[in-house]
């Protein structure tokens, strides 16, 4: 009895086996072709990307930069002709010193470009800087083009994300060119989908650059303040102001520094970026990144620290003031108090996530 | 950078001849005891910088202004010159244009915009009915939280929050019996918040945003060059963890304003 279960057994099995044998034959049979195919195109990627050397990416960025003076100068056009701005040789020069700076920039002496800043301070600073009139969109074609496309006017704006990121993940072109390519190439999609011509992209694109005016160009400037700190000393400075304070060494102890500090500076200006790059010179840096914290882990974490504190400041007139005005709230601190919890909680969460993330 | 450091050495050293000369003077015992022995009061004079940005955003002066003139006093300050400030500004600045390369996609969004990028989404989001406030509020976090990844930052406030996304959520609150004064605030507050836990803690999501460009920007000024894909990468636990405490949060906002309808 016993055997014939064992012979069973062993049929079976054996059975099994060389049809596991033949499945895995066939499959390899199937495959291969694939695999070869797919490990030729691994081979010809890699092959292209050995192409992209570092002096291609550059000039592709000063293309890059050209372009975006360009647009500056497409702005600084439109300001000067739109006679309902008083100050609108002021606004029209404010663009135009950014177009050099963009395009040309890098041939001029720093000298020179440091010079264009402070003109540029100082007709911000007499107020001669105004957006001006800026057309209202046609609703009529806006309700056509949803009428017949639907939601495939969403496709440039997701094509533009996904290819950005593909192009930083998967090439030597890294994250910068590839904010480019995938702009040039969401553009171009955009413009079919919709039917416009370069007018309408001209037209959207001065409008785009002048509606969102000096608040688009004040991240540049605030990273350039940053510069000036580093060359100042002023990392060290705070540092050590605050080690007399705190002592260096303990992870947890920076990590919750660093954050607080993120969260609180933010909500003293009503702006995470401003407190990012004096903070994380002064305290993230020696506090948390010098005792062995991965420096993209304290970077990314530290800036949405920093947003906690925007959620419970009314100096964020855009984000926490507006809407009581827009809805008539009662309460002028209103969203901010909706805000709190979450706010706290996150804050505790940023903490948690940098301790265990960046060491 | 090496002729400010010059500059420092030659500031402090001036200050150390000083230190001597009026050693036993009483008022130079305060000074130790603010600023250490050694006594560095030019190394922290040039905080000053930071003071003037932080009264300057706090007292809403211009922000362009208010950033070149911090730049301005921190370089005067720590003894650097006025050409030489110059200098470190244009090349700070010209170092620095990958910050703004958000700009180029500006034209794409400009044009969708044109042609009904909010009419799509008002529809999209007019197909929310028989929802509870809190219901509401989640949906809109979440199309907020894939519109920033996707690079869409629209002025929400504006542009969703008044007109649309609170009418529904006070009409949807309403279902049950009248709202009290209190209750509607609440819903407003709600509403313009939701917008900003969606617009905050995903932004980073997005390669080309700002807030990506300008972190990664001012970690290379800052000698510690990062990728921007691993801030993308970190950024995606944080919108994941804010999009749970929101569930948590309306569901029990929907709680209270049923309970206190039941009364």
């Amino acid at each position: 009895m016993g055997s014939i279960i064992n012979n069973i057994f062993h049929t079976v099995s054996n059975f099994l086996g060389s049809l596991g044998a033949l499945i895995g034959r066939f499959g390899e049979i199937i495959w291969y072709p694939f695999n070869f195919l797919f490990s030729g195109f691994a081979a010809w990627w890699s092959h292209l990307n050995s192409f992209i050397t570092p002096e291609l990416v550059n000039n592709l960025l000063l293309v890059c930069f050209v372009i975006i003076g360009l647009f500056f100068l497409a702005a600084a056009i439109e300001s000067v002709s739109d006679r309902t701005n008083p100050v609108r040789w002021g606004t029209g020069l404010f663009w135009l010193l950014f177009a050099v700076l963009f395009s040309v920039g890098q041939w001029l002496p720093n000298e020179i470009n440091g010079a264009c800043l402070l003109v540029i301070a100082l007709l911000s600073l007499l107020k001669q800087v105004r957006v001006g009139q800026i057309k209202q969109l046609p609703k009529k074609v806006a309700d056509q083009t949803v009428s017949r496309i639907g939601n495939w006017l969403f496709l440039p704006s997701i094509l533009l994300a996904v290819l950005a990121l593909l192009i930083a993940q998967f090439t030597n072109l890294g994250g910068q060119v590839g904010i480019g390519i995938a702009a040039a190439l969401s553009l171009i999609v955009a413009m079919a989908l919709t039917r416009s011509n370069v007018k309408v992209a001209y037209e959207d694109t001065q409008r785009m650059v002048r509606s969102v005016g000096s608040a688009g160009i004040l991240p540049q400037l605030l990273a350039t303040l940053g510069v000036v700190f580093t060359a100042s000393g002023v990392g060290q400075a705070t540092s050590k102001a605050i080690s007399g304070l705190f002592p260096v060494g303990n992870h947890l102890l920076g990590v919750i520094l660093y954050c607080v500090a993120m969260a609180v500076f933010t909500a003293v200006m009503g702006n995470a970026f401003a407190a990012f790059a004096v903070i994380t010179a002064g305290i993230g840096i020696p506090f948390v990144v010098a005792q062995g914290g991965s420096p993209v882990v304290v970077a990314a974490l530290g800036m949405t620290a920093g947003y906690c504190g925007t959620l419970m400041t009314p100096m964020a007139a855009n984000f926490n003031t507006l809407p009581v005005a827009l809805m008539e709230m009662k309460n002028p601190l209103g969203v901010i108090k909706q805000q709190f919890p979450i706010a706290i909680c996150m804050l505790i969460v940023h903490i948690i996530l940098m301790y265990f993330l960046a060491f | 950078m090496l002729l400010c450091k010059i500059n420092d050495s030659l500031i402090s050293k001036k200050y150390e001849t000083s230190l001597t000369i009026n050693e036993n003077n009483i008022s130079m015992f305060n000074y130790y005891l603010f600023f250490g022995k050694e006594g560095k009061l030019m190394e922290y004079l040039c905080l000053l910088g930071i003071l003037v940005i932080v009264v300057g955003f706090a007292l809403k002066l211009d922000t362009v202004a208010v950033v070149v003139i911090a730049a301005l006093v921190t370089a005067l300050v720590s003894g650097i010159d006025f050409v030489t400030f110059l200098k470190i500004l244009g090349k700070g600045f010209i170092d620095n244009r990958m910050v703004s390369l958000f700009f180029l996609t500006l034209p794409t969004i400009g044009i969708i915009e044109r042609h009904g990028l909010k009419e799509a989404s008002v529809n999209l989001l007019k197909k929310l009915k028989n929802l509870t406030p809190g219901r509401i509020f989640d949906i809109y976090t979440a199309v907020r939280e894939v519109a920033s990844a996707f690079g869409i930052s629209l002025q929400g406030q504006v542009q969703f929050i008044a007109p649309l996304i609170n009418p529904m959520a006070q009409a949807a609150g309403k279902v049950n019996g009248e709202l009290t004064e209190l209750e509607a605030d609440q819903i407003k507050g709600r509403a313009a918040a939701s917008d900003n836990f969606g617009n905050f803690f995903a932004q980073n999501l997005f390669v080309g945003s700002s807030s990506v460009l300008l972190i990664t920007s001012t970690m290379k000024s800052l000698g510690h060059p990062i990728a921007a894909s691993g801030v993308v990468l970190c950024t995606i636990p944080i919108a994941i963890i804010c999009y749970i405490f929101c569930l948590i949060y309306n569901h029990f906002f929907d709680k209270k304003l049923k309970v206190s309808k039941e009364k």
